[in-house]
C-alpha cells in the first residue's frame, strides 16, 4: 500500500515511520475537530467539516492497515464488513445530502401521508417513500439516515473521549504506582462490577434527556475499561528492557511515556475502542428506547425503533422494522471489521 | 504369524513451509509377543509412525500411501469405524507425558470403565472389575479406593502405570509405547520397564516401544529399527544390531552411551544438528553429519540391502559385520 | 476455603458501604421528589410540611446518616407511588426477574455451548466459521429489537405464542413464579430467548475457544486411542473440561443479565424489578431506585460468592487445594 504519495511529507527528511505517526496525529485530531463542531451544532462549515471527518477518517484507517492489509483482508467477510461499514459511515456523513426530505423539517412533512407502507408516494406523486413514513408523515429512510448520524456521532465521540480519558487515568496509575494506584484501581473495579446499562440508565436518569448528557454518560460508563487495559499494558511494557534503558538514559518522564509507553498500549486499545463503538450504539440506543436518551428532536436509531414499536403489534412494521436492519448492519459490520482487526493486531498471534 | 507388518509407510505433513516427510517408506514387521525398539532422536519420524498405526496423526499431516496390516487386515483403507473398534481393544497406545494424557477432571474410574465399554457390552460393575484388575496387574496398590481419585491425585510414575493399566484393559493383540519412561525418574523407569516387559511375555502381546535411548530397548526389544530423518536407516535382531552396527548413525548412537567395561573410553557423539525435515537433502539424509560420506551419498540416497538374517540396511558405505566393530 | 470467603464478606462490606454512598447522592441529584408528591401549585406551608414529613427540609448529611441507619435496618423507604416499602415492593416483583434470568441463562447455554463445541471441533470448516459469524450477529442485535422481531414473528403473525405480561403463576416455596405454569412457560419463552441471546453468542464463543484448546491436549489423543467415540470424546472429555471456564463466566454474567432485563421486561410488559425500576426512573420514585440498586448490589455480591463455591466444586485440582489449604 502506497499511501505515502498522496500525503506531502511533513517534513523532508522525515523517516516514514515518524511522518505515518504525524499523519495519524494530524488525522486523529481532525476527527474529533469536526466531530465537536458537527456535535456541537453549529452550522458554520458544514460540508467541509464533514468531507474533512470523512477522509480523517479513512486516513486513520489507512494508517492503521498499513502493512497488514493483506492479513485483514483475508476472507471475503472482511471485505464484505469493511465495505458496508465505508458505506454507512458514508451515508451517515452526508445524511443532509443524501436523504429525500429533512425529516425535522416540519414544513417539509405532511401529516395526510402519515403511516404510508414502503413503496408509496405522496398525495402528488412528487416523491415516494421507499420505506414508508411514520405517523406525522415523515420519510422512514430519512429519519434512518439522520439517526444513523446520531448514533454513530454519539457513539465514536464519546468512545474517543473515554479512551483519552482513561488512557490517561491508566498511564498515570501504573506510573506513579503505590497508594494512587490502588485507588484509581480500586475505582475502576468498583465501577466495571456493574453492567454498564445500569451505570448509564442511572446517570441519566440523574441527567435527564440530552444529546449531550447522553455522550456524558457513555464516556463516564466507558473510561474504566480503557484505565484497566491500559493500565495492564503499561505494567507489563514498563517492566521491559528498554524503558530501564530509557530510564537509564536519563529522558524525562514524559518522554518514556508517550515515546515509548503509550504506542506499545495502542493496538489492544484499538481492538477494543472498535467493539466499544459497536456496544455503545447498542447501549444508546436501548437507552433511548426506553426513554432516557436522546432528545426526541435528534432521534437516533433507537429512538426510532421505540416510535414504532407502538405501530408494529398491529402489522406496520416498517417504522421499527428497517431502522432495527440500520441498527444490525452497522453494528453487525462494526463487530466483524473489530474481529478482523483483533486478529491482525493480535500480537500474540503474530508468529 | 505376523501381526503386523507395515510396508512402505508414508506419513507427510502438509504445512506452509511445504511437504513435511516425516515417515518415508518405513517398512517393519511384527510376530506374536515379539517387542520392537523403534530408535531415533526427536524429529525422526519415530512417534508420527507410532500415531500412524493407530491412524492418530493430527492435521496438517496425513497417511499417504504404503500398507499397515494388523492381523490381515490393512488399516490405512480401513473405515473410521472399523478403525475406532480396533484402537485400545486390538491395538493399545501408551503415551510420553503420563501427566497429560490421562483427562484431569474425570474420575480414573470414568476413564478406565469407558474405555472397556467402548468395546465390549458388559455392565458398569464388570467394567470396574476388570479396571481394578488391570490396575492391580500393574502394581497400584489398593486399586478399589483409588479408582475413586482423579488424576492429580497420582504421581508421575503412578501415573503412567494407570495408562499402561488402560492400554492393557481389553488384552490388545499390540501396544504401541511411545517413550512412555523418558518423562519419568530413572529409578521408576527401570521399574516400569521391567513391568511392561513381564506383562508383555505374559499375555503374549507385541509391543512397539519408541524411544530415543538404545540402552533402554536393549534388554528389551527383540529387534531394533533405528529411524532417521523419517527413513529406516538399519534394522535387525538387537543383540545382532547392538554387537555390529553397520550404520555410521547406529554407530553414533552406540558410541554416546556410557556404558560398562568403557570407563575412560571417550564417548563418540555425532556432529551436527538433525536436519530440518522441510528441507532435506536429495541423497542420504545423514550424509552431512557423516564422516564417511562420499559424492555418491549426496547424489542418491541409498536404498535398502539385506545385510544378514533379518537385517536390512540403508548405506553406501556400511561397517559389514563381518570386519567387526566392537 | 473459610479464610478465603470471610475475606471476599469482607470486601463485599466494602463494596456495599461505597454503593450507599454513591447511590444516595447520586439519586440525590434526580429531580426534585416533592414536585411528583404535591402539586407546585400547593400552598407554600403544605410543601413544606410534606418536605418535613419526608425529611426533605434537613442538611444533606443528616438525611445521609438516617437513610444508613435504616439501610442497616433493611429500611429504604416508602414508594411515593405505591405507598408500601421500597424493600417490600422490590421482593414481590423480585422473583419475575429471577426466573426470567434464570431461563435466560438456561436457553444461553442450551443454544450456546452446542454450537461452540461444534464451531470448535469444525474450526476450519465452513460450519465452523457460519457458527463464527452468526455469533457475531448475536453480539449485534439491539436486545429490544430481537425482542420486537420475535413478537412480531411468533405473536402477531404466527400467534403460536403470547407476546406481552406474565401469565398464569403459582405460588412455589413462597415465591409467585410463571416458570411451573403451561400458561406461564409460554409467556416466558420469548423475553428469556431474547434475554439469551446476547448471552449465547458469549457461550458460543468461549465454549468454541475451549474446545479448540481441548482438543489438542493430549488427553483427547489418548481417549481416540482408547478408541473411544467422537460423541463421547466431545460431550464427556472435552465437555467437562469447558464447562468449567463458562461457568464461571456465566454466573458473574448473571448479574448483567439482571440488569439487562430492564430492557427485555419493557419490551415484553414484563412484570419484573426491570419494569419496576423504568417506570420508578420515570416517575422519580426515588426510594424504589436506591432500593432497587442497594438490592442489586447485594444480589451480585451472593452471585459473585456462589460462583467462586461452584468453582471449587466443579474443578478437583481446586478442590484439593482448598481443602488442603
Amino acid at each position: 500500500m502506497s499511501v505515502s504519495e498522496q500525503s506531502p511529507p511533513v517534513a523532508p527528511v522525515a523517516a516514514p515511520r515518524d511522518r505515518w505517526r504525524t499523519i495519524n496525529l494530524v488525522a486523529g485530531l481532525a476527527v474529533i475537530a469536526t466531530l465537536g463542531i458537527l456535535l456541537s451544532g453549529q452550522s458554520i462549515a458544514q460540508f467541509p467539516a464533514r468531507v474533512i471527518l470523512l477522509i480523517g477518517l479513512v486516513v486513520l484507517a489507512a494508517g492503521l492497515l498499513r502493512g497488514r492489509a493483506h492479513k485483514f483482508f483475508s476472507g471475503p467477510s472482511a471485505y464484505f464488513a469493511t465495505a458496508s461499514l465505508l458505506l454507512l459511515i458514508v451515508l451517515a456523513i452526508f445524511a443532509t445530502e443524501l436523504s429525500p426530505q429533512n425529516p425535522y423539517d416540519l414544513r417539509q412533512l405532511d401529516i395526510m401521508d402519515g403511516r404510508l407502507p414502503p413503496g408509496s408516494t405522496t398525495f402528488d406523486g412528487a416523491m415516494t417513500f421507499h420505506l414508508g413514513t411514520d405517523e406525522q408523515g415523515r420519510d422512514i429512510l430519512s429519519g434512518i439516515l439522520y439517526g444513523l448520524r446520531v448514533s454513530l456521532s454519539v457513539s465514536i465521540f464519546a468512545t474517543l473521549a473515554a479512551m483519552v480519558i482513561g488512557v490517561v487515568v491508566g498511564i498515570y496509575a501504573a506510573w506513579a504506582g503505590g497508594r494512587i494506584e490502588s485507588i484509581l484501581m480500586r475505582i475502576v473495579d468498583f465501577q466495571l462490577s456493574f453492567p454498564s446499562i445500569l451505570v448509564a440508565l442511572m446517570l441519566m436518569a440523574a441527567f435527564g434527556r440530552g444529546l449531550d448528557k447522553i455522550v456524558i454518560a457513555l464516556i463516564i460508563v466507558q473510561w474504566a475499561y480503557y484505565a484497566r487495559t491500559v493500565r495492564g499494558t503499561a505494567l507489563s511494557e514498563a517492566r521491559k528492557e528498554y524503558i530501564d534503558a530509557a530510564r537509564g538514559l536519563g529522558l524525562p518522564a514524559y518522554r518514556i511515556v508517550f515515546g515509548h509507553l503509550l504506542p506499545n498500549c495502542i493496538p489492544p486499545l484499538i481492538v477494543i475502542s472498535t467493539v466499544q463503538v459497536a456496544n455503545t450504539i447498542v447501549l444508546e440506543s436501548s437507552l433511548s428506547f426506553l426513554g432516557v436518551g436522546v432528545p426526541i428532536t435528534q432521534p437516533s436509531l433507537g429512538l426510532l425503533i421505540a416510535n414504532g414499536y407502538g405501530y408494529m403489534l398491529s402489522g406496520q412494521y416498517w417504522m421499527s422494522m428497517y431502522p432495527g436492519v440500520a441498527l444490525l448492519a452497522i453494528v453487525a459490520s462494526i463487530n466483524m471489521v473489530g474481529d478482523r482487526l483483533r486478529d491482525t493486531l493480535n500480537p500474540r498471534l503474530q508468529k | 504369524m505376523s501381526v503386523l507388518d507395515v510396508r512402505d509407510l508414508q506419513t507427510h505433513f502438509f504445512t506452509d513451509a511445504g511437504v513435511v516427510k516425516a515417515v518415508d517408506k518405513v517398512s517393519f514387521s511384527l510376530g506374536e509377543g515379539e517387542v520392537l525398539g523403534l530408535v531415533g532422536e526427536s524429529g525422526s519420524g519415530k512417534s508420527v509412525t507410532g500415531f500412524s498405526i493407530l491412524r492418530l496423526v493430527d492435521a496438517p499431516g496425513r497417511v499417504v500411501g504404503g500398507q499397515i496390516n494388523f492381523r490381515g487386515e490393512d488399516l490405512a483403507h480401513l473405515s473410521d469405524r472399523g478403525m475406532r473398534a480396533l484402537r485400545g481393544n486390538r491395538i493399545a497406545m501408551i503415551f510420553q507425558d503420563p501427566m497429560m494424557t490421562l483427562n484431569p477432571v474425570l474420575r480414573i474410574e470414568t476413564q478406565m470403565v469407558e474405555a472397556v465399554r467402548a468395546h465390549d457390552r458388559v455392565s458398569h460393575a464388570a467394567a470396574r472389575d476388570r479396571a481394578v484388575q488391570a490396575l492391580a496387574k500393574v502394581g497400584i496398590p489398593s486399586p478399589e479406593e483409588r479408582l475413586a481419585a482423579y488424576p492429580h491425585q497420582f504421581s508421575g510414575g503412578m501415573r503412567q502405570r494407570v495408562a499402561i493399566a488402560i492400554a492393557l484393559l481389553n488384552g490388545p493383540d499390540l501396544i504401541v509405547a511411545d517413550e512412555p519412561t523418558t518423562a519419568l525418574d530413572v529409578t521408576i523407569q527401570s521399574q516400569i520397564l521391567a513391568e511392561v516387559q513381564e506383562l508383555a511375555r505374559e499375555t503374549g502381546t507385541a509391543l512397539i516401544w519408541i524411544t530415543h535411548d538404545l540402552a533402554v530397548v536393549a534388554g528389551l526389544a527383540d529387534k531394533i529399527s533405528v529411524m532417521y530423518a523419517g527413513r529406516i536407516v538399519e534394522s535387525g535382531p538387537t543383540d545382532a544390531v547392538l554387537a555390529g552396527p553397520a550404520h555410521p548413525y547406529t554407530q553414533g548412537l552406540l558410541g554416546s552411551i556410557p556404558g560398562h567395561g568403557r570407563r575412560g573410553e571417550r564417548l563418540t557423539q555425532i556432529p551436527g544438528m538433525a536436519p530440518n525435515m522441510a528441507r532435506l537433502p536429495v541423497g542420504c539424509a545423514f550424509a552431512p553429519r557423516c564422516t564417511r560420506a562420499t559424492d555418491a551419498c549426496g547424489a542418491e540416497a541409498p536404498s535398502i540391502t539385506d545385510i544378514g538374517p533379518g537385517r536390512a540396511l540403508r548405506c553406501y558405505h556400511p561397517t559389514l559385520p563381518a570386519e567387526g566393530v566392537a | 476455603m473459610l479464610v478465603f470467603l470471610l475475606r471476599r464478606l469482607t470486601q463485599s462490606v466494602f463494596v456495599l458501604i461505597a454503593m450507599m454512598v454513591v447511590v444516595f447522592f447520586g439519586v440525590f441529584m434526580i429531580g426534585n421528589p416533592v414536585d411528583i408528591l404535591i402539586s407546585p401549585d400547593a400552598p407554600p406551608a403544605e410543601i413544606e410540611a410534606t418536605m418535613a414529613r419526608f425529611g426533605f427540609d434537613q442538611p444533606v448529611h443528616i438525611q445521609f446518616l438516617k437513610f444508613v441507619g435504616n439501610a442497616l435496618q433493611g429500611d429504604l423507604g416508602r414508594s411515593f407511588v405505591h405507598g408500601e416499602s421500597a424493600v417490600s415492593l422490590i421482593l414481590s416483583y423480585m422473583p419475575a426477574t429471577l426466573e426470567l434470568a434464570m431461563l435466560g441463562l438456561i436457553f444461553s447455554v442450551a443454544i450456546g455451548v452446542p454450537l461452540g463445541v461444534y464451531a470448535g471441533y469444525k474450526a476450519d470448516r465452513w460450519q465452523g466459521r457460519a457458527i463464527m459469524t452468526g455469533s457475531i450477529f448475536g453480539f449485534s442485535l439491539p436486545n429490544f429489537w430481537v425482542g420486537m422481531l420475535l413478537i412480531l414473528i411468533f405473536a402477531v403473525e404466527l400467534q403460536w405464542l403470547p407476546s406481552t405480561g406474565r401469565g398464569e403463576a403459582v405460588e412455589v416455596l413462597g415465591l409467585r413464579l410463571s416458570i411451573f405454569t403451561a400458561d406461564g412457560f409460554q409467556h416466558m419463552i420469548l423475553p428469556a430467548l431474547t434475554l439469551a441471546l446476547y448471552k449465547a453468542s458469549l457461550v458460543t464463543r468461549l465454549a468454541r475457544a475451549g474446545t479448540q484448546e481441548a482438543l489438542m491436549q493430549d488427553y483427547v489423543k489418548f481417549a481416540r486411542a482408547k478408541g473411544l467415540s467422537e460423541t463421547r470424546i466431545l460431550m464427556v472429555h472435552v465437555l467437562k473440561n469447558i464447562m468449567i471456564p463458562i461457568i464461571t463466566v456465566l454466573g458473574l454474567e448473571l448479574g448483567s443479565m439482571i440488569a439487562f432485563a430492564v430492557v427485555t421486561e419493557t419490551v415484553f410488559a414484563w412484570p419484573g424489578m426491570g419494569k419496576l425500576l423504568i417506570d420508578s426512573i420515570l416517575t422519580l420514585d426515588r426510594p424504589v431506585i436506591v432500593a432497587y440498586l442497594m438490592m442489586t448490589v447485594v444480589i451480585f455480591i451472593v452471585i459473585n460468592l456462589i460462583v467462586d463455591v461452584v468453582y471449587t466444586l466443579l474443578d478437583p485440582r481446586v478442590r484439593v487445594k482448598g481443602s488442603a489449604a
